[in-house]
């Protein structure tokens, strides 16, 4: 296990593709209640023999191909990239997966693990509502009760997530508390395990929270960069030079990163959000503005006062708006494996409409952070530079909000 | 070992048979003066040890009685360095021991041991930390027992007897043993769960001193506590009490759970 300020040279060289919780580094842990940890051993012990169990495996690979719509696409984006420089942009087609997102890989597997732990009721917390959506999806597909926590602020600004999980079967209760946004709905869904836990299992949505969370949901993910990384080895006959992603949580990130960890000329780059500017109050960048605290599990980096009271974040994209981060890319950043940058709100939704115009593709807004970083790292890489971003989500979600900000609606909200 | 403060009033007023109570307060509600004000009110009134519980912005342990407590504090600018303010004022009035409750982001980033050093200044006596397990204590367990202060961690329902052990021979002051799976606030009965966790308490530890917490609100309750454990913690009814009533209402409120202690 590496140690906080070892030289990083040498660190570089182990084999970070094999490392797990509960520490990274000196981030992850387990700051909880006692109460949980008998259901976070219960997990991790599930999960450990899961994995272990080629029945398992087979089962969730079986789903995913039958269901999720895997192996997802490699589309190669040429009218994009050139906005960029002279490089070549390929794009990891998540958004093609059923529900729209990433997000469906890590709860298949969390919903079979529930079943096998013999929980009948699953919890989710959801931001922009994509989280919710697959867990009230998965819960529907394998009969288990749902309930999904979603900030108030949330379930108003994006009502028809709401809508979608409520008819897939789920009840959504808004949360009131604190900033009624999703770092309250986490602290709400933690609140209702600690209490159900007998038969209730909470499928975390991102790489965050206490171990195993982040190892386990990492390694769902993680079938996005092994197959990304066969697609361009069979595909086009070589490794990328920069492998992109968004980064709230940190879960698609981590997804595609993690096969590329110990490929040492492929570039990990993370794009957080910088809302309105990080010089601003109203930014997500964690990295970038935060230091390492403790919130929801894990230590972890984290935007935070001088007396360790969490900050409220800001992003015009709501499953980035959060004032925290998986603890695997804070041991990242602090190796200098991957570096984080942060896009405001305006450059996110500049390359939405690019990539939109330029293939014919609507990318999430969270997603269209990676797609901005792209277009400013077109002008530091080398000509013919190839870059893979991981297209985390669609941007069917995100409607309302992309019409309002290019005005395509009348005063009434009707199209103009 | 040493006996500490909070240990030595907890095992006298069990061997004399009366029990004891143990009262929570936030501090910083709803202003920094109020709660130093209602803190030693409460010791005045009956409570054997104080547990003064610092706001913080994601009390995920905590229930809507101390949620909206806490939030308002932070609402109407209460700062940590504030804590160190409080306990001075509240020990230099009286002489129960003050336990401070918190999550443990604030500690972590005022530093451990500063924070140690600055709490056994202010006469405090320890800390109560409901998300920070022993597993991942030792930056607090070397700074508390470099300034001798009490380190209260829980046990619940669900700890195995490895876990029971580790809170057993970690503690000082006590063990805190949760009622109930679930977060603060007053339930009209103490699970059966809290006798069934003080017992798994005293089977790894047969010195240990354990108190019950979440859930009691009642006269009756806290002396049904004290027949199995070592004190009965209260927090959500003080708090509701003060909200509703102010000063006087909480003062009542405290006498009258201590009242039937000495029935």
């Amino acid at each position: 296990m590496p140690e906080a300020n070892q030289d990083i040279s040498t660190e570089i060289n182990q084999d970070l593709r094999s490392t797990v919780g509960p520490y990274f580094g000196e981030f992850g842990g387990r700051f909880v209640p006692e109460s949980l940890i008998a259901a976070l051993d219960q997990l991790e012990e599930t999960y450990e023999a899961a994995k272990a169990d080629p029945s398992f495996v087979l089962e969730l690979a079986e789903w995913h191909r039958t269901y999720t719509g895997r192996p997802s696409i490699i589309t190669e984006a040429p009218k994009f990239a050139a906005l960029a420089g002279d490089i070549r942009v390929f794009l990891k087609r998540e958004d093609l997966n059923h529900t729209g997102s990433h997000k469906i890989n890590n709860v298949i597997g969390q919903a079979l693990l529930a079943k096998r732990m013999g929980k009948t009721r699953i919890i989710a917390e959801t931001g922009a509502g994509q989280h919710g959506v697959a867990s009230a999806t998965a819960a529907a597909l394998f009969g288990l009760d749902c309930v999904v926590y979603m900030g108030e602020v949330d379930t108003e600004r994006q009502a028809l997530n709401v809508a979608r999980m409520k008819l897939l079967g789920a009840e959504v209760i808004p949360v009131t508390t604190g900033t009624r946004t999703l770092k309250d709905a986490i602290n709400e869904a933690l609140r209702d395990w600690v209490a159900n836990v007998d038969d209730t299992h909470y499928l975390l949505g991102t790489v965050a929270g206490p171990h195993p969370f982040p190892t386990m949901v990492r390694d769902f993910h993680s079938v996005i960069g092994n197959e990304a990384r066969v697609q361009m080895l069979n595909e086009f006959g070589f490794l990328p030079d920069v492998v992109a992603a968004c980064v709230g949580g940190g879960s698609n990130a981590i997804g595609i990163f993690h096969a590329f960890l110990d490929d040492p000329s492929v570039r990990l780059l993370g794009f957080e959000a910088a809302g309105e500017g990080v010089d601003t109050l109203r930014h997500a960048a964690t990295m970038n503005k935060g230091r390492p605290g403790v919130l929801h599990g894990a230590r972890s980096y984290m935007l935070q006062d001088e007396d360790g009271q969490t900050l409220d974040s800001h992003s015009i994209s709501a499953g980035l708006d959060y004032p925290g981060v998986g603890p695997e890319h804070s041991w990242l950043k602090d190796l200098g494996r991957a570096e984080y940058r942060g896009i405001t709100d305006h450059e996110a939704m500049d390359a939405l409409r690019k990539l939109s115009r330029s293939e014919g593709i609507i990318p999430a807004i969270e997603t269209a952070h990676a797609l901005a970083g792209v277009l400013k790292l077109g002008k530091e890489l080398a000509p013919g530079s190839s870059v893979l971003v991981n297209l985390s989500g669609r941007g069917d979600k995100d409607m309302e909000t992309a019409a309002r900000y290019f005005g395509l609606l009348d005063a009434e909200g009707s199209a103009k | 070992m040493t006996e500490s403060k909070t240990e030595a009033i907890l095992r006298a007023n069990k061997s004399s048979g009366r029990g004891s109570l143990i009262g929570y307060f936030p501090v910083g509600y709803p202003t920094l003066e109020d709660s130093i004000e209602a803190a030693i009110a409460m010791c005045q009134s009956g409570i054997d040890v104080l547990e003064l519980g610092i706001p913080y912005s994601d009390p995920v342990m905590d229930g809507p009685v101390i949620q909206a407590a806490t939030l308002e504090a932070l609402a109407h600018g209460f700062k940590l360095k504030q804590t160190f303010e409080a306990v001075k004022a509240i020990t230099a009035a009286v002489d129960t021991p003050v336990l401070v409750m918190t999550y443990w982001n604030p500690v972590m980033q005022y530093g451990p041991e500063r924070f140690a050093e600055d709490l056994k200044a202010a006469g405090g006596a320890g800390l109560i930390t409901p998300d920070l397990i022993p597993d991942e204590a030792n930056d607090w367990l070397n700074a508390a027992k470099k300034f001798d202060l009490d380190r209260v961690f829980l046990a619940a329902p669900t700890s195995n007897v490895a876990r029971m052990s580790s809170a057993c021979e970690k503690s000082q002051g006590f063990v805190y043993a949760v009622s109930t799976m679930g977060i603060t606030g007053a339930r009209n009965e103490v699970d059966s769960l809290a006798k069934e966790v003080v017992s798994k308490v005293r089977t790894a530890s047969p010195e240990a001193l354990t108190c019950v917490g979440i859930g009691i609100s009642t006269a009756d309750q806290v002396v049904e506590v004290n027949r199995y454990a070592d004190g009965a913690i209260v927090g959500s009814a003080f708090v509701k009490a003060y909200a509703e009533g102010g000063l006087n209402s909480l003062k009542s409120k405290v006498s009258e759970l201590a009242a039937g202690l000495s029935r």
